[in-house]
């Protein structure tokens, strides 16, 4: 029995953890993520699946996942992939129809977000039975790798303004490594209206509107190493236009 | 009371006091002193919340971690996935 219980910890209480990827042109990306959760997750003996919402991606992305899919099984690899590209919110609110899980953990695709911090945060979580637990890059060891004084700037500067604006009660809210609790997150994709970027920021400040407590681990953001990023672009503007909206509406 | 309001309404009240000490709307004969300190004050207030957010959004873009073990580390991991996956018969 002890035994048995030292090489599946946590496989016994019943809790299981749905990943939901979204993948645009992750074709790179998405064999070395899968492969990092299933080593991460395996190690620490959490229940969970992985599933995969892919947006009719040009380079292939959805075939790379069937081929996951036989290598780790229909029971861990779940695709739920959409025929064209109707961006990131709605591909969480599909994910999420078909999670089996209690919990829900979304993430990026590029790596940009380690699976190593998924057990972190299912600790944190655990301890304070937080509502939602935040990866961020802004407090204790968290941080990031490859930006320039440019977007560090950018970040830190946004940042400091939504705080003094809306006091959110979380230090990252445009990250989007994050562990709900599959009932918290439903209430609040019910609630929110932005598209695309200011979509995490909007959980967040909603979460906390409806007293959801928030538990926030330090995490590492790499930079993308392959592939290329989908937003940029006029995202001062679009971040801009969406904090004046929750600053009004929140 | 969204976001908006609650900073109209703070910043409405401190308007209110500061007008009704710098022009002593209410006769208190409050001592000149009083005036004189409060009249600039809100010249004060943002100034030094100006350098207060200057000084802090700087120190904290001079203190960002740079995440070189992770990135290091995630290198690594990459290598031995890629190992690992052909291994198990994917093709890339
Ligand atoms: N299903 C789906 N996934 C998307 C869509 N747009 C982006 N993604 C995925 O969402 C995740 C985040 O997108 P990114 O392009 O990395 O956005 P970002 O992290 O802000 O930007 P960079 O990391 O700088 O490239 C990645 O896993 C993308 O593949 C979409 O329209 N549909
Ligand atoms: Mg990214």
């Amino acid at each position: 029995m002890a035994s048995r219980k030292a090489l599946q910890p946590n496989r016994d209480n019943g809790d299981k953890y749905s990943v939901l990827l979204p993948t645009y042109n992750e074709r790179e990306n998405l064999p070395l993520i899968v492969w990092l959760l299933v080593k991460y997750f395996g190690e620490s003996g959490y229940n969970y699946e992985i599933i995969v919402i892919d947006d009719g991606s040009p380079d292939g992305t959805l075939e790379v996942a069937e081929q996951l899919q036989k290598i780790y099984g229909e029971e861990k690899i779940l695709l739920r992939p959409r025929a064209k590209k109707l961006g990131l919110g709605t591909a969480y609110i599909h994910g999420m129809k078909h999670a089996t899980g209690n919990f829900i953990i979304i993430m990026d695709a590029d790596l940009s977000h380690h699976p190593k911090f998924i057990p972190e945060f299912i600790e944190k979580q655990k301890k304070g039975n937080y509502d939602l637990v935040s990866g961020t890059r802004y407090q204790g060891n968290g941080g990031v790798y490859g930006w320039d004084l440019r977007r560090k700037l950018i970040s830190r500067g946004a940042n400091f303004l939504t705080q003094v604006l809306l006091r959110p009660g979380a230090s990252d809210l445009t990250g989007s490594f994050r562990l709900y609790k599959k009932k918290v997150l439903e209430s609040l994709v019910e609630r929110c209206v932005s598209k695309g970027y200011v979509f995490q920021m909007e959980m967040i400040v909603r979460a906390r509107q409806l007293n959801y407590t928030i538990g926030e681990v330090p995490i590492s953001f790499v930079d993308r190493v392959y592939g290329e990023s989908k937003l940029g672009g006029n995202e001062i503007i679009s971040f801009v236009k969406g904090l004046l909206t929750l600053f009004a509406t929140t | 009371m969204t976001k908006l309001l609650q900073w109209l309404f703070g910043v409405s009240l401190l308007g209110a006091v500061w007008a009704l000490v710098s022009f002593d709307l209410l006769d208190l004969s409050l001592p000149q002193t009083y005036r004189e300190v409060a009249w600039p004050m809100p010249l004060y207030l943002l100034v030094s919340f100006g350098c207060y957010s200057l000084a802090t959004v700087g120190y904290r873009v001079a203190t960002f971690n740079d995440c070189e073990a992770a990135a290091k580390e995630l290198q690594e991991q990459i290598k031995e996935a890629k190992e690992d996956l052909r291994k198990k018969g994917l093709k890339v």
